[in-house]
Order: C-alpha cells, then structure tokens, then sequence
C-alpha cells in the first residue's frame, strides 16, 4: 500500500472531541489544583493566596471525617448487596428451577433503573415519611409499632435510610448484568457438576463464582467509585442532616462552596474526591481493554 | 406472561423433577423472591396510585385505592410547570445526543483507523477523561462558564454534558469500529470512496446498534442529570426536570397528587426509552461499565 499525502481527516474529526475535552474536563480539573492554594468567593475577581492552609484546615474539619466514614459506609453495604446479593440473585434466577418466573421478576427488579434518581428521591421522601410514611405505616401494619422511627430526622438512621434507597435502585440492575455474564458460562461446565453431584451451593462457589470473576471485579471498582463520588442521593433526601450525619464528600463540597461560599477550601475538597476516585478509574480503563494494539 | 402457563419441556420429558421442586429451601427462596419483588414494585405503583388522589387520602389512607380518580392532578401538574422543565430537559438531551454521537463517532473513526503516535496520544487524552468526574470540576467549570458568559444557559449544561459523554462513547465506539473488516474500506477506496465516505458509508451504517446504545446512555445521563442541573441554571423558566422537580416540590408543599403526578410524568420518556432500546442498554453496560 502506497503512502497516502497529508490527511487532514483526523485533525479535522479529533478536533471538536479535544477541544471540548480541554476546556471543560482537563483545564477545570488542572484550574481545581490550583484554586485549592486560594481563599476566594464565587463572584469575587481576586482570589487570595493562602499556601496549604486549606490542606491544614481539611485535618481539623470533623465534618471530613463523617462525610469520608459515611462514603466508606456507602461502599461496603454497596458491595455487599450491589456484588454479593445481585449476584446470588441472577445465579437463582437463571436456575432451571426459577425459569418459569425469572423473565418477569428479571423485569421487576430492573424496573427502578429505568426512573431518574431525582424521582426516586422524591419518592422515597413518602417511604420514609414519619406521620404517613411507607415504611411506617407496614410497621404498624404488621404489628411491629415499636421499631417506626424518624428515619431521615435521627442522625443514627439517616445514612442507613439513604444508603437503603441507593439498593433499592441499583440491585437489579447490576443483578441483570451477572445474568448476562452468566449466561456466556459454558453449559457443560454445570452438567459436568451434576454429574459428579455437586450440589447448588458447590456450583455456585466453584463455577459461577470464578466464571464471572471479571464482571465481578469491573462491578466491584464502579460501586465503590459510585459510593465515593455519591451526591444526589444524600443531597435530596437529607442535604446531608440532621446535622452532619448524612453528608458525604460531594455534598460537603457543594456546601462549602456554593452555600457557605468558601470556594478555595471546597476545591482541595474535590481534590480529596479526585484521589478517592482516580485510581479505580484508572484500574477500570487499563481493564476495559482499551491499550494501543488490540 | 405465557411462560407461566405453557409447562416446559423440560417438565414433560422429565415428571420425576417436578417432586424436588418443592423442597422447604425451593419454596423459602421462591418466598424471598417474591418478597424482593414486591419491595421493589409496591413504591412504583403506589407512586402512580396517589398521584390521583387528594392530599388528605393521601395522608389519612396511605394504603388506599382513591375514592375518586383525580386524572387532573396529571394536568395539574403538566400545566403548573412539569411542562416547562419537560420541554428544556427534552431540548438538551436531544442536542446532546446528536452532537454525542456526531463529534464522538468522528473521533472514534480517526482512533480506530490510523495508528501514529499522534494517535495514541490522542486516544489516552480522550479515553483518560474517563477518569474524571463531575463533581471535581464543578467549582472551575461555574468559573469559566460564567467568564464565557455561559452560564444559566442551556447551552452550560449541553456543552458539559457532551464533554462528560465523550470518553465513554468514544471508548464504545472505537471498539465496535475496530471490528469492521478493513477489506471493505479497501475497496471502497479503490472505488474513488473519499474519508469521509468511508466515514459516512460504511462505519456509521454499519454501528447501528452501538450508535443506539449510546443513544440511550446519553439520553440517561442528559435526562437524569442533577448537579450541573442545579448549579448552572439558576432561572426556573431554564430548570430540566431533575432540578425542576426540586423547585416543583417546594412550590407545591401539600399538594402531593399533583407532585407525584409530575413525577411519573417526568420519568415516562425514559420509561418509553428503555422498552424499546432496553437491549442496547444491557449491551453498552455490559461491554462499557459505566452506570449513573
């Protein structure tokens, strides 16, 4: 094949894409590094240079601390249900067993997927209503009175109350995502089970299991950067209260900023998210096959 | 639901099965199934339920079926802004998906045809914005909307959107465009088939069904969007309808039927979305693995 002349085909269709990519993802990105070394308001045309004092600051600020434990409450019961119970689930809904209901419950559990997060927020304010609430009123119906609460109002349940919607939304979901990837499983792999009488419980431990350990792993990484970048969830159920008790970072740092209007200190803020975020996502692009020669 | 009544195969050929089915451990996990199904149902239909019904049934019988079906709560809500919020939000997600998959189909073209060390890097660049988020940039994007004059204006919220899609569509595409046989483009080329032919000939026509899941991924994102919605846009006659919803509870305060009205009529356009493109959905996610 002979060289073709200068092609001016591929400046001309990267262009629009770099383009866009620098001003409102890199530059941003590289400018929110650079804001977190000044105290400045939103409007403001100076910023004031104050070296590491926001850095110092993020040391003494007890709202960090709660916001990164509820963060990290957020990732384990995430995994934990997102991974470990979706996976169960599509394992025994794809069992011969379950055949007959398994499309129609498949279409259940997926259900929530298809409604925004701003809905199910509204939403979830009705279920968790203390006077009319859902979650109260089937308490009471079952006889179980004593243990209806104030679940956005008490600081011990408020998180808990947010994290449990995020399940809500999300488990099938994910669960729908193991069914795919179980169902690339070679079937002979179970018929030679049967045939050596492996039991349920042994098959999915040493078949599924280890089958779908890529899928597994790729949901691992994007719950856990899904809990560390959280926001909307928190914010419009609780805005992060009572008190503090149910922020996060990303909700930390919108108050910071846009609230308390305490841009420079907000900016190291999304730093710490960035760090929080960045390896995984790395982690994530190295794996999605995306190298040079593929 | 004709599964349910036709017996499978399965049953005929083998009766003696059909006794294990009932196992305690069978019928306990059938119960949890049933359960789970039902925590996930029950809010959604008791959404659609109450919002035709007034605010004191609403708070005196929860579980109730309305005594009359109040339908004007729909129009209600249409009417007292639900409308206006519909209208932005469909407005910029359907320019954020065209232009989505006009500039990401483009670059996704160029990184999977030619390999120079240009190109690598340009694909990292574009790839590598994966690694960004949103929230972290928010603070320096008000700042340069707001010198580009940019902000309270759909477009803020268009141009972010597009840059925040790109890396995954990119990423989506050039995969699918890497399996497209390179004889075709070679004899399209010996046919007199300019770049952009090639383009426009026969990668686009043959992505059909990547192009369709980053349709709906993008319509997702651009519909659900909620933290650049509520920043950026500041004017309630500009709101989409996650920010939108915001405002529209506030305003309402006891008016539940026709807020939960407006809630199910802001998330029918993606409901209606994913029945007909709810493969691609799958696919995309599966292959991309990216949610949210």
């Amino acid at each position: 094949m002979q060289r073709r002349k200068f092609n001016i085909i591929p400046v001309l269709f990267l262009l629009p894409s770099i383009a866009l990519l620098l001003v409102f993802v890199y530059i941003p990105l590289i400018q929110n590094f650079y804001n977190s070394f000044f105290d400045f308001s939103v409007f403001s045309q100076t910023k004031t240079f104050v070296g590491l004092e926001n850095f110092k600051n993020l040391l003494a600020d007890k709202v960090v601390s709660v916001a990164l434990l509820n963060n990290v409450k957020y990732a384990i019961i995430s995994v934990v249900l997102q991974v470990g119970l979706a996976l169960v689930l599509a394992y025994i809904l794809e069992d011969k067993l379950f055949h007959r209901v398994a499309p129609f419950l498949r279409v259940v559990y997926f259900m929530p997927v298809m409604i925004s997060i701003s809905v199910v927020a509204l939403l979830f304010g009705f279920v968790y209503n203390p006077q009319m609430g859902l979650l109260n009123s089937f308490l009471e119906l079952i006889g179980l009175e004593n243990l209806k609460e104030v679940w956005l109002g008490n600081p011990e349940t408020a998180i808990y109350s947010v994290i449990a919607m995020s399940q809500w939304h999300s488990i099938g979901f994910v669960t729908l995502l193991f069914i795919v990837a179980i169902q690339k499983i070679p079937k002979e792999l179970y018929e030679a089970a049967d045939i050596d009488g492996a039991g349920k419980i042994r098959k999915f431990f040493s078949i599924t299991v280890p089958q779908v350990r890529e899928a597994i792993f790729v949901n691992t990484l994007i719950t856990i950067t899904g809990s560390m970048l959280v926001f909307n969830e928190p914010y419009i159920l609780t805005n992060g209260g009572p008190g503090f008790s149910s922020t996060v970072m990303s909700v930390h740092m919108y108050q910071t900023g846009f609230v308390k209007d305490n841009m420079g200190y907000a900016s190291t803020l999304a730093i710490i998210i960035f760090l929080l975020t960045a390896v995984l996502a790395l982690i994530q692009i190295k794996l999605s096959r995306t190298g040079k020669d593929d | 639901m004709e599964q349910v009544i036709k017996p499978s195969v399965e049953q005929v050929i083998k009766p003696s099965r059909k006794l294990r089915k009932f196992s305690i451990g069978q019928f306990v996990t059938m119960l949890m199934l049933a359960a789970f199904a039902i925590v996930i149902l029950y809010p959604l239909l008791w959404m659609v339920i109450s919002s035709m019904k007034s605010y004191n049934e609403i708070f005196n019988d929860v579980w109730g079926l309305p005594s009359t079906w109040i339908v004007e709560n729909y129009s209600l809500a249409w009417s007292k802004g639900i409308s206006g919020y519909f209208m932005n939000s469909f407005f910029v997600t359907s320019v954020t998906i065209i232009a989505v998959l006009i500039i990401g189909s483009m670059a996704a073209f160029v990184l999977a045809r030619y390999k120079t060390r240009w190109i690598d890097i340009a694909l990292i660049f574009t790839i590598g914005g994966m690694m960004m988020n949103p929230q972290v940039a928010l603070i320096p994007l008000f700042n340069i909307l707001t010198n580009l004059d940019l902000i309270n204006t759909h477009l803020a919220l268009i141009l972010t959107y597009i840059a925040y899609r790109l890396p995954l569509t990119i990423l989506l595409l050039r995969g699918y465009f890497l399996s497209i046989p390179k004889e075709l483009e070679e004899s399209a080329i010996i046919d007199g088939c300019t770049e952009f032919g090639i383009y426009r000939r026969i990668y686009l026509p043959m992505s059909v069904p990547i192009l369709l899941t980053t349709i709906v991924l993008t319509a997702f994102f651009a519909w659900n969007e909620f933290l650049f919605a509520t920043v950026f846009i500041d004017s309630e006659t500009l709101k989409t309808i996650p920010s939108g919803l915001m405002n529209f509870r506030d305003a309402l305060r006891t008016d539940w039927g026709v807020l939960l009205a407006g809630m199910v009529l802001a998330s029918l356009p993606m409901i209606a979305l994913l029945i007909f493109l709810q493969k691609y959905l799958v696919q995309g996610l599966s292959e991309g693995s990216v949610k949210g």
